[in-house]
């Protein structure tokens, strides 16, 4: 039944979300055009608030129709069509949202709506001019899911645009206009996930959160405050850093898990879009440190703050517009929006470096030359450094906009990417890690103290001694271990251990002090930590998985060939570094039971989701299915045991990497499993397998004339007729009551374990019908042909094929772990530093009871114009 | 000269070798012609190339090569430019599973010998991301 109702519900209301931006927008800045900072026109600023509010209500029922249309399965329309499916569980229709362009516009615009309705009451005086960014924003993002066509001019794409809209050309409309498709065509199965439904959330929230400093950096430029707007700035780019640095390692944890290119950062322009906006944030934050300890830096805060909220938009324009086309992996689809995120982009660039340039010379700067002994001097080299890290990044990462550039103005250009990326962006990157964690380390311990030449010497001696000290012992043990060490991996542990250890030291020395003020020194720890990880896990990831069968395909080139693939027959162990390794069968998720269920108890039935068991499914003594339940299976999912053995240690375990049959992706996709240790991660996942989507190839069927007793040989292996009986798998054949069904009964003593084999005889309607049973471990199919009952003898077709085999890649990352615990204390010391200044605004709001109490009216003071 | 000065022309020092090897980092996209033209030259770098899959007359892709039981390292196949020049290709890795729905491949690589030798290989679905029809969609109900 085709709802137009819901779509037109929400179409109206991103149309009235739209309206109220702009009216909000209008407002908010009449109320403070030509007024000092806190002076308003309180009847422009009672609409702006009013419009802001209403454009919130209609944010919420745009998510809330959106929502609707996905969740009641309303296939009508596209975005559920294209995004979701039957099948799916509710909290992955939650990532339906993000999946699409539209919805993850959404989500960034309701996350802009709930900070706006923070600062709603927050901001006090600054609210004016602050909201009349944000709503400014919010005007530009809800025209991107308009879907608005004016004459020739489409703005926006509408999210609840109707099937037959969207595709007018299929034939079915002419028949039936209002067809309704049955199912949709599925969530991307690599997005069902569990991060996929956290990660984007967190990284958009951390998108938005980089709005407010440069809303409030924008207003203390137009009011001529360009101070006090630091202090709120300085707490809003804390919880950005925190927010967007989680939200991005939350996504490298999650295509470490989910994606096969064997790692957690590629180095893909769509990754490299959030990492560029991250540095300069961090580079940013530095520097409003550095104006709130010494008045220093205020022109590059201005400056950062407004670059970080540019190249955010940046990142938008990249992922968005199609410009990276085959750069890229994962980008979004053109949804032919470039020319208006064109505008938008080009927009908030002109006026906000127009604004900075024409109040440059009144932004204060102080006269003290910085010298060496200044820790001031050091955490701006590091911001600095930051800066030229994301200048590295963001220019090779725009090298197709320069193709598009070059394009659009009539010259051919046919630059691409550089062919090895890893290699090139680690050229530069080290080199970033190496000076961010001496100056790191330098620059927190010269922080907390008076320098000169004696206390300096003093306090950095003993983490320096400990620093050469352990680099050595490192590099020992490397080099015991038969690695080699290149001098700039020998650098970046020994100033990477300098910045763990120096920042310890002075962590240690601020806990005697007061523990809230380590915030800094955590956060640092967590960076050099973090640098370690990706020392060790990237930089001596070790491919165990070398082909050692001796076989060698290609003959042009004998030696340089890449052997990282073995090939695993099933139920054959093979030797793998330090394992022998076994793969044992395919196995699916069935839910209710622990664990994976052999795809050998399952006999698949004409509903893709349901099975039916062949025999009991225990869990240790617990029964969770008896022999003929149905049950139901999760059948996108097939996850192919290996078994691990250390060949000294006899230790074992088993890994379930999985891969997809999936459709609309073209072919397989393959997850890896990972099995974690303290010190190493063993990473594995399947290359390739047997076709799928094609019959087995099986040989010609053999005959067998038996008694029952009978001993034979199948395929090389023993098998023993035992009888025949009435057949209990009858469950999926829909027998009536005169029909007859019976069964041979095998059995086939195999390598490891004994088969039953049952294949079965029908009699229906007085036809005959035959269920083949197959034993995927020996590549072996019995049919029941035919009965003799006077002679007591029985025939059974036997046919064999290929045994079934892996391709398989593992590879060993060595302490892995490092950057995943460095990441939390990265997160632990921005919530430290966090929490230290929420303490300080309280302080401020006692001693200053009228300041936040009721709006004062500001006299604007003549400064200094320096 | 100020501190601050020679600071400054550092940053633009860094700043000018990012931008000089970017450059020279960078890659071309070429057809195998040129590919060829730069091996014989003895430029080894690396290049990418755009091109298609040749399909016979039932659209199975022609000249796949690819045995796993053999050498599970080992695949090979041909590619056809946007100059319709066709070129062997070899890849020292599994066949990637959606290589036959693939309408358009890039490569990047290097002619060794008379062979380009692939170490990447980038596959645009045609339906990757966009569906072109409806399943049951011509049955109307």
């Amino acid at each position: 039944m085709l709802n137009t109702f819901i779509g037109n519900a929400g179409h109206l209301s991103v149309i009235v979300a739209f309206v109220a931006a702009s009216v909000a927008a209008y407002s908010y800045y009449m109320a403070a055009r030509g007024r000092a900072l806190g002076d308003t026109d309180a009847a422009w600023l009672r609409i702006g608030r009013g419009a802001f509010l209403v454009h919130a209500v209609a944010v919420i029922s745009v998510i809330a129709c959106l929502f609707g249309i996905i969740h009641g399965h309303r296939y009508e329309y596209y975005y559920a069509w294209s995004h979701s499916s039957n099948h799916l569980p509710v909290y992955y229709m939650i990532s339906c949202f993000w999946e699409g362009q539209e919805g993850s516009f959404l989500l960034w615009i309701f996350w802009h709506v709930c900070l706006g309705l923070i600062l709603l009451r927050a901001s006090k005086r600054w609210e004016a001019p602050v909201m009349t960014v944000f709503a400014g924003v919010q005007l530009f993002l809800t025209s991107m899911i308009l879907g608005v066509v004016l004459g020739d001019l489409k703005i926006g794409s509408s999210p609840f645009i109707l099937l037959r809209d969207f595709m007018p050309d299929l034939p079915v409309w002419k028949t039936n206009p209002n067809f309704v498709p049955e199912d949709g065509t599925g969530l991307n199965a690599l997005l069902q996930n569990y991060w996929m439904v956290i990660h984007p959330p967190t990284l958009f929230l951390g998108f938005a959160l980089t709005l407010v400093p440069f809303a409030y950096a924008v207003a203390g430029l137009w009011k001529r405050e360009y101070t006090k707007w630091v202090r709120p700035a300085m707490r809003w780019t804390l919880w950005g850093g925190l927010i967007l640095g989680v939200g991005i390692m939350m996504g490298a944890y999650w295509a470490y898990e989910t994606l096969n290119f064997g790692g957690y950062w590629n180095w893909d322009p769509v990754e490299n879009a959030v990492y560029i906006p991250w540095l300069v944030l961090v580079a940013s934050l530095h520097g409003l440190v550095l104006w709130q300890r010494s008045r220093t830096a205020l022109r590059t805060s201005f400056v950062l703050v407004i670059a970080t909220f540019l190249l955010i938009l940046y990142a938008t324009f990249l992922t968005r517009s199609g410009v990276l086309g085959n750069a890229s992996v994962h980008s979004f689809t053109d949804l032919g929006l470039s020319g208006q995120l064109i505008i938008y982009l080009a927009a908030f660039v002109v006026l906000s470096i127009a604004l900075l340039v024409g109040r440059w010379k009144q932004i204060p700067v102080s006269d003290k030359e910085l010298t060496t002994y200044n820790p001031e001097l050091w955490v701006f080299v590091g911001a600095t450094v930051l800066c030229l890290g994301a200048f590295q990044v963001l220019f090779t990462t725009s090298i197709p906009v320069y193709n598009a550039f070059l394009g659009f103005v009539g010259i051919k250009s046919n630059l691409a990417l550089p062919a090895d990326q890893i290699a090139h962006y680690t050229k530069f990157q080290l080199w970033m890690g190496v000076a961010v964690a001496f100056l790191s380390g330098l620059a927190q311990v010269m922080w907390w103290q008076k320098n000169d030449k004696a206390s300096l010497t003093n306090t950095l001696t003993v983490p320096a001694l400990l620093t050469l000290l352990g680099a050595a012992l490192v590099i020992l043990l490397v080099q015991y271990y038969g690695h080699k060490m290149e001098p700039a991996y020998i650098v970046l542990l020994t100033t990477a251990l300098f910045g763990v250890l120096a920042n310890v030291s002075m962590v240690f020395t601020l806990m005697r002090r007061k523990v809230s003020l380590s915030g800094g020194g955590v956060a640092h720890i967590g960076i050099a930590l973090m640098l370690l990880g990706i020392l060790a896990s990237a930089g001596y990831s070790n491919i165990i998985s070398q082909n050692v069968s001796g076989l060698l395909y290609s003959r042009e080139f004998d030696q340089t060939t890449n052997q990282d693939n073995v090939l695993l027959w099933r139920n054959d162990p093979a030797p793998m570094g330090p394992y022998d390794v076994r793969y044992t069968g395919q196995y699916f998720d069935v839910p209710g039971v622990p664990g994976y269920v052999d795809k050998q108890l399952l006999f698949r039935t004409a509903d893709e989701y349901k099975a039916l068991a062949r025999a009991d499914i225990k869990r240790g003594d617990e029964l969770y299915y008896k022999a003929g339940d149905t049950l139901e299976i999760l059948p996108e999912n097939t996850y192919y045991r290996v078994e691990y053995q250390n060949r000294e240690t006899k230790e074992k375990f088993v890994l379930y990497p999985r891969a997809q049959v999936n459709e609309q992706m073209g072919g397989l996709l393959a997850s890896p499993d990972i099995k974690q240790f303290l010190d190493h991660d063993i990473y594995s996942h399947i290359s390739a397998v047997p076709p799928i989507d094609q019959e087995k190839d099986w040989s010609e069927v053999k005959e067998h004339v038996l008694s029952v007793g009978d001993t034979i040989v199948l395929n090389d292996y023993i098998a023993v007729f035992r009888g025949v009986g009435p057949a209990h798998q009858t469950a999926g054949l829909g027998l009536g009551k005169d029909d007859l069904a019976i069964q041979g009964d095998f059995l086939v003593y195999g390598e490891k374990k004994q088969y039953h084999v049952h294949p079965v005889f029908v009699v229906r309607n007085r036809l005959i019908g035959r269920v083949p049973d197959e034993v995927e471990d020996l590549g072996l199919r019995l049919s029941f042909l035919n009965v003799d009952p006077q002679q007591g003898k029985f025939t059974f077709g036997v046919s064999t094929t290929q045994k079934d085999y892996i391709i398989l890649k593992a590879v060993e990352k060595p302490f892995i772990n490092l950057l995943w615990s460095g990441t939390l204390l990265m997160a632990v010391g921005f919530g430290m530093a966090l929490y230290k200044r929420r303490r300080e605004t309280e302080a401020t709001a006692v001693t200053e009871p009228a300041g936040s109490a009721r709006p004062r009216p500001v006299v604007p003071q003549p400064r200094q114009v320096a | 000269m100020k501190k601050a000065h020679i600071f400054v022309m550092a940053i633009i020092a860094v700043a000018i070798a990012i931008i000089t090897s970017t450059a020279g980092d960078a890659s071309v996209y070429v057809s195998f012609k040129e590919a060829r033209e730069r091996a014989a030259e003895g430029n080894l770098t690396k290049v990418h190339v755009v091109g298609r899959l040749p399909r016979d007359g039932q659209k199975n892709i022609m000249g796949l090569e690819y045995n796993p039981t053999l050498d599970p390292n080992y695949f090979a196949f041909t590619l056809v430019d946007t100059n319709r020049i066709a070129q062997r290709v070899v890849y020292f890795n599994p066949q990637p599973q959606d290589f036959d729905k693939s309408e358009q491949v890039v490569i990047t690589g290097a002619m060794r010998n008379d062979i380009f030798v692939a170490d990447k290989i980038l596959l645009k679905c045609p339906s990757k991301y966009v569906e072109k029809d409806i399943k049951g969609a011509t049955a109307a109900r």
